[in-house]
């Protein structure tokens, strides 16, 4: 079975309050060394068999019509997952 | 009469929608999400709640309900449309208003009796009211910071699409304080507080929200 990886990530002018939620409390447990953090979105989607081209575009289709929101998201990467889970 | 009130799974404030409908003299009529008909309602109201449990985004998955392939261009064709809270929400996702809704800035949900400019009484859910008029209805949300590019901000303000702002105080981040906007051709509002909740002495702060249902009311008679 093969896999399509999707990553969607709030637009940098976007405010991401989870992301400042976190950024506020890492440093509670000594974790000190990070600026900022944002956070984003992953979307797995398997398929049948090996990943083609059409499950790609399929994918894109997805990531541009229902898994982002264009005004406040971008989607990152629609990319094929490797077999050693990179 | 008739007005719709969609009800699509996890809708908490469809029965008060439909109460206020009656409130204000109209006949409710209650829309499913899985039934892709409009049975022929003289306007709609997309009520409040936490549709398909807010996943994904706040009114991402209810855009695309069998019932939106037949309000979506109802609404483009003239269709008097109001979308409260997680309606507002899906009626952004399904692009029939600009802008989206984000988390609020301190991440907290809020509860409030919240002060509001009537900004624009051009629409077919604000004519009943005064231009300028402050009115104070029920506020809930967690995600209700309209957000939206500078360009579209600024086309808003100047085609007079800004139809409530925010009076004391912003409470959630708002871009320019804004609580509630409407299409181009002002059949189509959206807004994050809730007037169905204040149409009744006893419940709610105020009897403010009666005049967006007496406002529709009179659109769809063509008065």
């Amino acid at each position: 079975m093969g896999h399509v990886v999707i990553d969607v990530m709030p637009k940098t002018e976007i405010l991401d309050p989870q992301g400042q939620a976190i950024a506020g409390a890492l440093p509670r447990l000594g974790i000190d060394q990070f600026a900022d953090v944002r956070q984003g979105k992953r979307f797995v989607l398997a398929v049948d068999g090996d990943v083609t081209q059409e499950h790609l575009a399929q994918a894109r289709a997805a990531a541009e019509k229902m898994l982002s929101n264009p005004v406040i998201e971008d989607v990152v990467s629609v990319r094929v997952l490797e077999a050693d889970g990179r | 009469m008739k007005i719709g009130v969609i009800t699509f799974p996890g809708s908490l404030d469809d029965h008060d929608a439909m109460r206020a409908i009656r409130v204000a003299g109209g006949d409710a009529v209650s829309l499913w999400h899985g039934d892709a008909d409009l049975h022929g309602v003289d306007a709609v109201v997309v009520p409040g709640g936490f549709s398909y449990g807010d996943y994904l985004r706040c009114g991402a998955i209810a855009r695309f309900a069998p019932v939106m392939d037949r309000l979506i261009p109802a609404a483009q064709g003239g269709l008097p449309v109001l979308g409260i809270c997680n309606g507002f929400q899906v009626l952004c996702e399904s692009h029939l208003l600009p802008g989206a809704l984000t988390p609020r800035t301190d991440q907290r949900f809020y509860c409030n009796d919240q002060v509001l400019k009537v900004e624009s009484t051009s629409t077919a859910w604000t004519s009943a009211y005064d231009e300028g008029a402050e009115i104070t209805v029920v506020h809930k949300n967690g995600e209700g910071r309209f957000v939206a590019d500078e360009h579209t901000l600024d086309e808003l303000e100047g085609e007079g699409r800004v139809v409530f702002r925010y009076v004391g105080g912003n409470p959630n981040g708002s871009y320019r304080d804004i609580a509630g906007v409407t299409n181009e051709r002002g059949n189509v509002v959206g807004l994050m507080p809730h007037p169905e909740h204040c149409v009744e002495e006893g419940y709610g702060p105020s009897l403010d929200g009666l005049a967006f249902f007496t406002s529709v009311l009179t659109a769809a008679a063509g008065v």
